[in-house]
C-alpha cells in the first residue's frame, strides 16, 4: 500500500476540492441520519394521538431531509469523484511526458502493448483508489459512527443483540475471501493455460494442418476447457453461498431486534417509535459491511497498478542535456568520430572507430547485416550515447550540445521509415509545421514522391495509414526522406533509406538528391553499392570495426570485402533484370 | 491497431438478432434455466416476508403484549431466512452451472471452427486477437448469463411482489405511494440514455488514447529526432482531456441520478406518513401496516436504480458476441470435395499443370498479383527435387499449394493423377511430411512433439525415428531422455536440435512425400553434419521436394527446379545448370559458392567424417 503514497502530491493540488467534498459528505450524512428520528416521532405520535397538521409537518421534514441530503451528495460526488478524474488526467499526462523523455533503448526494453496498458488500465485502477476508494470508506465510517451512536442512545442491550451477528459477518467475509482468492487464482492459472494452448495452436496452424492434427488438438483443447469449467464450478459452489450467507446473517440481526426490541416495547423500556428507528439504523449499516470487501479489493488492485506505473516512471532518461550544454551549433556540419566504442547489453557493437567527415562531404558506410552501420550513424543525433570516445559535431562533443539544437541540425531517415496516421502533407511537414504546400511539394519532388502523389485521391491531403491509403515500402521511404529534407538540415543521414525502392527509381532519386547533398554533410548507410559509388569516402564495417576505407575505385581495386560486395550486387542486379 | 478502430464502432447496447442467436445456446439447458427461474421466483417471494412479519409483530403481538407470539414470529422470520438462503444458493449455483456449460460449448465451437479455417485466414488475423475471442470475449458473455439475465427477472418479480403485497394491505395507500413511480421511471429512462451515451464516449475516447499511444510509442524516435515532443504532448493532452470530460459528464449524471431516486423514495415515505397516518387516525390502517409500507418502499427503489448496472453487462456482452459470431460466420475457404477420394497406398507422383496462384484473391480486391505463373512440373515417385530461387521467387508458395494451404486459381495440382481438391483433406495431408524453416514446437515433451496427436505412432517408432535422425545422441545427455520437456516454444533447445526434432517428427509419420524448407540459420559444423546425414535418411524411398539452402542438397538432387519471379525458368542437374550459365549459375554464386569454402570437408561423407574422429 506504500506505493500509493506517491499519489499524495497529486491530491494536494486539489486539496480545496477534497476538503469541500469531505464537508459535503459530512453535512449530507448528518442530514440522512436524522430521518429515522422523524420516523420515531411519527410512530410515537401515532400510538398516542396526532393531528393531520403534525403528520403533514413530519412528511415535509422527510422530504426536506432528502433534499438537503441530496444536495450535499450531489456536490460530494462531483467534487470527490471529480478530483479522482483530475488526478487521472494529470497522472496520464505525466506518464506520457515521461515516455517522451525516454531513449530508444527504453523502447527496446518495454513492449508497446505493455506501456499502452499501463497508460490506460493501470491508471484507471489507481483512479479507483482516489475516487470510490476514498469516498466510500469515509462515508462508511461516518455512517457507522452516527448510526451506532443513535442506536446506543436508544438502548444499549438492544444494540449488543442487534450486532451479535456482526462478528460472524466479518469472519465469513474473511474466510470466504481467503478461499475465494485461492480458487480465483487457480482459475486465472487455468485461463492462462487455455490462452497459451490456443496461442500455440494458432501460431503453429501450418504444422497442425500439415500433420492433420486438428482432431487431437481439439481433444487437447477440450480437456483444458473441461478443467477450466470444473474450476469455475468449484468457485461457484463457494461464491454462490457468499451473498446469501451475508443476507442470512444480517437478516438474523433484524429478527433478533424484532424479538428483543418487541419485548422492550411491551415492557415499556423503549417506545415503538424507537424500535422502528432502531431497525432503520440497522439497515443503514448493512451496505457499508458489504462494500467493505469491495473497497479492500480496490486498494489492492490500485497498489499493484501503482507499482507497475512506478516501474516506468522511475526509469530516468539516459540522454539528458548536460548541465554545461552550449547554446547552439554554429558550424558547417563537420562530423568526427574519435576512438568511438559502443556496447549494447554487454556485447560490443562498435570498436574504436575513428572517422572525419568534413563539412559538405559525403560518407558512405557499407557492411553485412549486424556490422554496426545503423548504430554508428545513430550516435550522431544521440539516439544512443557512446560507451567510450567522442562524437563531435563542428568540434564539439554531441553530449555538450543541447539535444534540441543538435537534432535540429540533423535530418535523419531511418530504415523503417515510420509515418503517422495523418495526411501526407502533415507527415512531410512533421518537423516544420506550417510549411507551405509549395515547400512540401518541392521536397517531395526531390525525394521522387511527386509523381506518386498526383495519383493519390486527395494529393497531399491524402490520409496515410490505417484510415487512409496504404503506401508501399518505397513510398514510405521517400516520404520520410522528404520529411527530413524539409527541415533543411546541415547534416543529412540516410540509414538504408532506399532499400525498398527499385534500382531504377533509386538512381533517379539519387541524382536529384545530389543537388541537395552538395552543400550538406551526408552520411549514407546502404547495402547497395550503386547508392554510394560517388561518395567522397566509403568505409566498410565488419564486426564493429572499420576494415576498409577509400573511394569506390580504390576499394574495388583492393579486391577485399567491398569488391566482393560489389560483385554480389552486380549479380543481384543481373538477376533482377532477367 | 485495428482493434481500437473496431472499438470505436461498437456501441449498440442491444441487438435483437444477436440476442436471439445467443439465446439458442441456452437451448440444451432448458431444464436448468426453468429451474433457476422458479428458484428465483420463490426466493423473491421470501424476500418480501420480513416487512410483513414486522407488521404482524407490531399489530398482533407487541400491541397486545403477547411475548410468546412475538417469539414465534421471530422464529418464523429466521426460518424464512434459512429457506431463502438455500433457495438463492441453489439458484446461483444452477445459473453458474448453466453459464459455465454454455461457455464450455462456445469455447469448443470457436476453437473447432478455428481448426477448420484456411491458413490464409491466419495470415490476415493476428493470433493475439483470435485468442481473445476464445478467452476474454467468451468471459464477457458469462457475466450476461450468470448475473445479468436472471437477476433482472428476480428484480422484476420482486417489484411485482411488493406491489401485490402493498395493494392487499391497503389498496388506497398503495395507489398513493405508487404516485412516485411514473417520475421514477422517467428519471431512470433519461438517465439510462445519458449514461449509455457517455459510456460510449468514454469508450471511444479511451480507444483514441490507445491508438495515439500505439502510434507515438512506435514512432517515438521520429518524434524525438524532429523535436516534436511539445506538439505531440499537446495532442495527447487534448485526447486525455476529452476522455476526462466524458467522465466528468458521467459523474454529473450519476451525481444527479442517485439523489433524485432517494428524493423520490423520501417523497413516497412522506406520502405514506401523511396519507397513511391520516388513515390510522380514522382506523383504516394499522400502525404495523404503516411501518411495513415504509420498509417495502425502501426495497422498491433499489432494483430500479440497479437496472442501469445491468446495462453495462449487456453492452459489453453484445460487443463480444458480435465479434464471436463474426468469427464463427467466416466460412472455411478450403474444404473437402463433396465426393472425396481417400488414398489407400499412394505412389507419390506429383503434377503441376498450368498452375497460377495469387494471395490477393483471398479477400483483397486489388489487382491480381501472381505469385506463381503457369507452373508446369511433373515429379516422379521417389524423385528428389531441389527448388531454388532468389528471395520472393515463390518457392514456399509452391510447397503450400501441395498441402492445400491455398488452392490454385487457374490450372491444377495433381497427386497420383487426381486433383488435390478431390482428395479427402486430412488424408491428403497425411501423405506429406513437412519440415518448415522455422520449427514449431508445442509445449510438452520431445516425444510428444515427435508423435503429435497420432495414436498409431508407438514409443518404439519415436525412439527409432529419433535414432535415425541422430537425435538420440543429444537426447542421451538429457536426464529424462525423450520425455524431457521442451520448455515454452523450445526455448531451451538450439536451432539445430529443433531441426532434428522436426526431422524425427516427419520420419515418425512416415509420409509418401517429404516437403522440406531448409533452415538458413547457421549451426555449428558438427550439427550441420548430423543434419545432413539425417536429411539423407529422411529422403530414402520417398518423393522429396526441398527448398534448398545447402549446397550438398542441390548437388545430390535428381533435378533442380529454378523458380524466378513466379515462373519455372530452368530445370536440370547441378552440373547441367551450372554449364548453362543462366539464372542458376548466378544464384549459385550468390547463395552456395561461399559454402564451398566454409565446408571444405564436403569431400568426405558424414560417415567417413565420423570415422575419422574415432
Amino acid at each position: 500500500m506504500l506505493e500509493l503514497r506517491r499519489l499524495l502530491p497529486y491530491l494536494v493540488r486539489y486539496k480545496g476540492r477534497v476538503a469541500l467534498g469531505m464537508l459535503c459528505l459530512l453535512l449530507g450524512k448528518a442530514a440522512s441520519v436524522l430521518e429515522p428520528q422523524v420516523l420515531r416521532m411519527t410512530v410515537d405520535d401515532l400510538t398516542v394521538s396526532v393531528t393531520a397538521g403534525k403528520l403533514l409537518f413530519y412528511s415535509g421534514l422527510i422530504v426536506a431531509i432528502a433534499l438537503v441530503d441530496g444536495f450535499f451528495r450531489f456536490w460530494m460526488r462531483r467534487l470527490l469523484i471529480g478530483v479522482s478524474r483530475y488526478v487521472e488526467f494529470d497522472l496520464r499526462n505525466d506518464f506520457y511526458a515521461h515516455l517522451q523523455r525516454m531513449s530508444p533503448s527504453f523502447f527496446h526494453r518495454w513492449r508497446t502493448g505493455d506501456l499502452m496498458s499501463r497508460a490506460t488500465n493501470d491508471i484507471s485502477a489507481v483512479r479507483m483508489v482516489l475516487g470510490p476508494g476514498i469516498m466510500y470508506p469515509v462515508e462508511t465510517g461516518v455512517i457507522t459512527i452516527a448510526a451506532l451512536g443513535f442506536m446506543l442512545a436508544i438502548h444499549l442491550e438492544l444494540t449488543v443483540v442487534a450486532l451479535a451477528a456482526m462478528p460472524f459477518v466479518s469472519i465469513a467475509v474473511k474466510m470466504f475471501g481467503a478461499v475465494i482468492h485461492k480458487r480465483f487464482e487457480r482459475i486465472q492459472a487455468k485461463m492462462s493455460d487455455i490462452t497459451a494452448m490456443v496461442q500455440e495452436n494458432l501460431s503453429g496452424v501450418r504444422v497442425v494442418k500439415a500433420y492433420a492434427q486438428e482432431g487431437p488438438e481439439q481433444e487437447k483443447f477440450e480437456e483444458e476447457n473441461r478443467q477450466y469449467f470444473r474450476e469455475n464450478l468449484e468457485l461457484a459452489r463457494l461464491w454462490g453461498a457468499f451473498y446469501p450467507l451475508l443476507a442470512v446473517l444480517i437478516g438474523v440481526g433484524s429478527a433478533l431486534v424484532l424479538w428483543w426490541g418487541g419485548r422492550l416495547v411491551v415492557n415499556q423500556e423503549i417506545s415503538l417509535g424507537q424500535l422502528v428507528a432502531f431497525i432503520a439504523y440497522l439497515s443503514m449499516l448493512t451496505w457499508p459491511m458489504i462494500a467493505f470487501g469491495w473497497v479492500v479489493n480496490i486498494y489492492q488492485r490500485g497498489a499493484a497498478s501503482m507499482r507497475r506505473l512506478a516501474a516506468v516512471m522511475d526509469e530516468s532518461p539516459e540522454l539528458a542535456d548536460a548541465p554545461d550544454a552550449r547554446t547552439s551549433v554554429q558550424g558547417e556540419g563537420r562530423v568526427e568520430f574519435r576512438n568511438v566504442s559502443f556496447r549494447y547489453n554487454g556485447t560490443e557493437v562498435l570498436n574504436d572507430i575513428n572517422l572525419v567527415i568534413e563539412a559538405g562531404k559525403t560518407l558512405a558506410i557499407v557492411g553485412r547485416t549486424g556490422a554496426g552501420k545503423s548504430t554508428l550513424v545513430s550516435l550522431v543525433p544521440r539516439l544512443h550515447d557512446v560507451s567510450a570516445g567522442q562524437v563531435l559535431v563542428d568540434g564539439i562533443d554531441v553530449r555538450k550540445l543541447p539535444l534540441a539544437d543538435l537534432r535540429q541540425a540533423i535530418g535523419f531517415v531511418s530504415q523503417d521509415s515510420f509515418l503517422f496516421s495523418e495526411s501526407l502533407r502533415d507527415n512531410i511537414s512533421f518537423g516544420r509545421k506550417g510549411s507551405s504546400l509549395e515547400e512540401v511539394a518541392r521536397v517531395a519532388d526531390i525525394a521522387g514522391l511527386g509523381t506518386d502523389v498526383s495519383d493519390f485521391p486527395l494529393q497531399y491531403d491524402t490520409m496515410v495509414g490505417e484510415r487512409g491509403i496504404t503506401l508501399s515500402g518505397g513510398q514510405k521511404q521517400r516520404t520520410s526522406i522528404a520529411r527530413a529534407l524539409l527541415i533543411e538540415p546541415r547534416i543529412l543521414i540516410l540509414d538504408d533509406a532506399l532499400s525498398s525502392v527499385d534500382t531504377e527509381t533509386e538512381e533517379r532519386i539519387l541524382s536529384q538528391l545530389r543537388g541537395v547533398i552538395r552543400n550538406r554533410t551526408a552520411l549514407l548507410v546502404s547495402h547497395r553499392v550503386s547508392t554510394i559509388k560517388d561518395a567522397d569516402v566509403i568505409v566498410v564495417l565488419e564486426d564493429g570495426r572499420i576494415v576498409e576505407q577509400g573511394t569506390h575505385q580504390s576499394l574495388v581495386e583492393q579486391q577485399g570485402l567491398y569488391a566482393a560486395l560489389y560483385r554480389r550486387q552486380l549479380l543481384e542486379e543481373e538477376l533482377e533484370r532477367i | 491497431m485495428p482493434d481500437y478502430h473496431e472499438e470505436e464502432l461498437l456501441g449498440k447496447a442491444y441487438d435483437g438478432r444477436l440476442m436471439a442467436r445467443l439465446l439458442t445456446y441456452l437451448g440444451p439447458y432448458r431444464a436448468s434455466v426453468v429451474a433457476a427461474f422458479f428458484l428465483i421466483l420463490a426466493s423473491s417471494v421470501l424476500n418480501l416476508v420480513g416487512p410483513y412479519l414486522t407488521k404482524v409483530a407490531i399489530d398482533d403481538y407487541i400491541a397486545q403484549g403477547d411475548l410468546a407470539g412475538l417469539k414465534l414470529i421471530a422464529g418464523l422470520y429466521v426460518l424464512a431466512l434459512l429457506v431463502q438462503f438455500v433457495l438463492s444458493y441453489l439458484q446461483v449455483y444452477v445459473m453458474n452451472l448453466t453459464g459455465q456449460r454454455i461457455m464450455f460449448d462456445m469455447r469448443r465451437e470457436i476453437f473447432g471452427h478455428l481448426q477448420k479455417l484456411h491458413p490464409a485466414f491466419f495470415d490476415r488475423n493476428p493470433v493475439g486477437r483470435l485468442v481473445t475471442r476464445v478467452t476474454a470475449d467468451v468471459d464477457a458473455l458469462n457475466e450476461l448469463f450468470t448475473s445479468g439475465v436472471v437477476t433482472v427477472f428476480g428484480d422484476i418479480f420482486m417489484l411485482v411482489g411488493i406491489m401485490v403485497v402493498l395493494i392487499s394491505l391497503n389498496w388506497k395507500l398503495a395507489l398513493v405511494s405508487f404516485a412516485v413511480l411514473p417520475p421514477l421511471f422517467a428519471v431512470s429512462l433519461v438517465f439510462k440514455k445519458r449514461v449509455r451515451e457517455t459510456y460510449r464516449r468514454v469508450r471511444t475516447r479511451i480507444a483514441r488514447i490507445n491508438a495515439f499511444n500505439q502510434e507515438s510509442i512506435t514512432g517515438m524516435e521520429v518524434v524525438q529526432l524532429f523535436r516534436q515532443e511539445p506538439r505531440k504532448f499537446v495532442q495527447f493532452s487534448k485526447l486525455n482531456r476529452e476522455h476526462m470530460d466524458a467522465n466528468l459528464d458521467s459523474i454529473l449524471y450519476y451525481a444527479l441520478f442517485y439523489p433524485t431516486v432517494e428524493l423520490l423514495g423520501a417523497t413516497a415515505i412522506a406520502l405514506i406518513i401523511w396519507y397513511g397516518g391520516g388513515q390510522i387516525l380514522t382506523g383504516g390502517l394499522t400502525l404495523g401496516a404503516l411501518v411495513a409500507f415504509i420498509q417495502y418502499s425502501e426495497r422498491f427503489y433499489r432494483p430500479i436504480a440497479d437496472l442501469t448496472e445491468k446495462l453495462n453487462i449487456l453492452q459489453s456482452a453484445m460487443a463480444s458476441s458480435e465479434r464471436i459470431f463474426k468469427l464463427l460466420d467466416t466460412e472455411p475457404a478450403i474444404i473437402d470435395a463433396p465426393r472425396e477420394r481417400r488414398p489407400v497406398r499412394l505412389e507419390g507422383r506429383i503434377e503441376f499443370q498450368g498452375a497460377w496462384f495469387s494471395y490477393q484473391s483471398y479477400g483483397d480486391r486489388q489487382e491480381q498479383n501472381w505469385i506463381l505463373k503457369d507452373i508446369n512440373l511433373q515429379i516422379e515417385p521417389g524423385e528428389r527435387i531441389a527448388v531454388v530461387g532468389h528471395t520472393g521467387a515463390g518457392k514456399t508458395t509452391l510447397t503450400s499449394l501441395l498441402l492445400r494451404f491455398y488452392d490454385v486459381q487457374k490450372g491444377q495440382v495433381l497427386l497420383d493423377g487426381v486433383d488435390l481438391r478431390e482428395w479427402n483433406l486430412s488424408e491428403l495431408r497425411r501423405q506429406f511430411g513437412i519440415v518448415l524453416q522455422d520449427v514449431h514446437l508445442f509445449s510438452g515433451t520431445i516425444a510428444s512433439n515427435i508423435r503429435l496427436g497420432s495414436p498409431n505412432i508407438s514409443d518404439r517408432d519415436i525412439a527409432e525415428a529419433a535414432a535415425n535422425v541422430h537425435l538420440d545422441r543429444f537426447v542421451a545427455r538429457l536426464p529424462r531422455g525423450l520425455d524431457e520437456e521442451v520448455g515454452e516454444r523450445g526455448s531451451s533447445l538450439s536451432a539445430g536440435q529443433k531441426q532434428l526434432i522436426s526431422f524425427a517428427r516427419a520420419l515418425a509419420h512416415d509420409p509418401r512425400v517429404l516437403i522440406l524448407d531448409e533452415a538458413t540459420s547457421s549451426v555449428d559444423t558438427e550439427t550441420e553434419l548430423l543434419i545432413r546425414e539425417a536429411l539423407e535418411r529422411l529422403m530414402v524411398g520417398r518423393t522429396s521436394i526441398v527448398i534448398a539452402h545447402r549446397l550438398s542438397t542441390v548437388q545430390k538432387a535428381d533435378r533442380i527446379v529454378v523458380l524466378h519471379k513466379g515462373s519455372i525458368r530452368e530445370v536440370g542437374t547441378h552440373q547441367d545448370l551450372l554449364a548453362q550459365r543462366g539464372i542458376y549459375y548466378r544464384l549459385y554464386q550468390l547463395q552456395y559458392q561461399d559454402q564451398e569454402v566454409t565446408l571444405s570437408t564436403d569431400t568426405l561423407t558424414p560417415a567417413e567424417r565420423a570415422d575419422s574422429h574415432r
